[in-house]
């Protein structure tokens, strides 16, 4: 899943649709400032994709503003999908997951299919499920920040705690490799934008970012080896040379 | 209050106003007094001095 902000151009934006295989974007909803075109073109383009349109309520500070965002968001992009942002603080963009539940609620109640943008707790994670939402989508990192998987314990618990729901790492993946760590603990996508955008060559490293998915992906269906904490010699001992019996 | 901004409209309706300013060839959401304004109700949806109005564009995001 990969978001559509903070590109160069609109032509890499593109190619980078292309080269990563993406089969979700993210988009949203904002004041046209300068009364022109702008996003008019940006749709006609997003549409031509072809791709399937994920609609945020990013920067939603309230559940009202969020809830009203969506059903905005609805009425133009016409999907009952949302990807639920309701942010708690303005420096560390975290989720208010108590604004969240409540927006959730809502929003599940008026048949939207909802996509929460949450932490990596259990609790709350429980309670979004519990009204209705049928993916969880926890934070790897601050938005933004490329930090990677900052609580890989924590999500490693969630894949085990909620077997059989789609989990989606979404928010602070800055390399391949996270993507792929993510893949392997068992997630089911990942969602990232800031990495690729802000890549020296974006539509590289979204291309990139969609091998590091792929290759998660397989190794987790593979099933990775038991980690030892002792070497174990991988080539056989017996018939070593130059060993006295 | 158009989009945070204090603003002069002739406009009578949610519909009248995306033209008056400009935006009637646009997809473009709407709210009014922080509820949604659908489309298909623009036309019937009438405007009070005071009121604030959300007009909304699809754009870039995460």
């Amino acid at each position: 899943m990969l978001g559509t902000a903070q590109y160069p151009s609109p032509a890499i934006l593109a190619d980078a649709i292309k080269r990563s295989r993406a089969e979700i974007l993210t988009v949203s909803l904002r004041r046209e400032s300068t009364g022109g075109s702008g996003g008019g073109d940006f749709w006609t383009m997003i549409k031509a994709m072809g791709t399937r349109i994920l609609p945020n309520t990013a920067g939603c500070h309230s559940a009202k503003e969020a809830i009203v965002t969506a059903e905005m968001a609805r009425d133009v992009f016409e999907t009952d999908w949302i990807k639920l942002e309701v942010i708690g603080h303005a420096d560390t963009l975290q989720p208010d997951v108590f604004g969240l539940v409540d927006a959730a609620r809502e929003l599940v109640a008026q048949g939207f299919k909802v996509f929460p943008y949450t932490t990596d707790d259990l609790i709350v994670a429980e309670k979004l499920l519990g009204i209705g939402c049928e993916v969880l989508m926890p934070w790897g990192a601050p938005i933004g920040s490329g930090k990677g998987l900052n609580n890989r314990f924590a999500l490693k618990a969630m894949r085990a705690h909620f077997s059989g729901v789609p989990l989606v790492v979404d928010a602070g993946l800055g390399v391949p490799s996270h993507a792929a760590d993510a893949m392997e603990l068992g997630y089911d996508a990942v969602l990232l934008n800031t990495a690729v955008a802000k890549a020296g060559d974006p539509a590289a490293m979204a291309e990139a970012f969609g091998y590091a998915v792929q290759a998660g992906r397989l190794g987790y269906r593979a099933g990775a080896m038991e980690a030892r904490d002792m070497a174990v010699p991988s080539t056989p001992v017996f018939g070593q040379p130059f060993v006295s019996s | 209050m158009v989009n945070g901004q204090e603003t002069e409209i002739r406009s009578q309706t949610m519909a009248d106003i995306l033209v008056e300013m400009g935006y009637e060839e646009m997809p473009v959401a709407t709210a009014l007094n922080m509820a949604v304004v659908r489309k298909k109700d623009r036309a019937a949806t009438p405007l009070h001095e005071g009121d604030r109005i959300e007009i909304l564009v699809p754009m870039q995001g995460g």
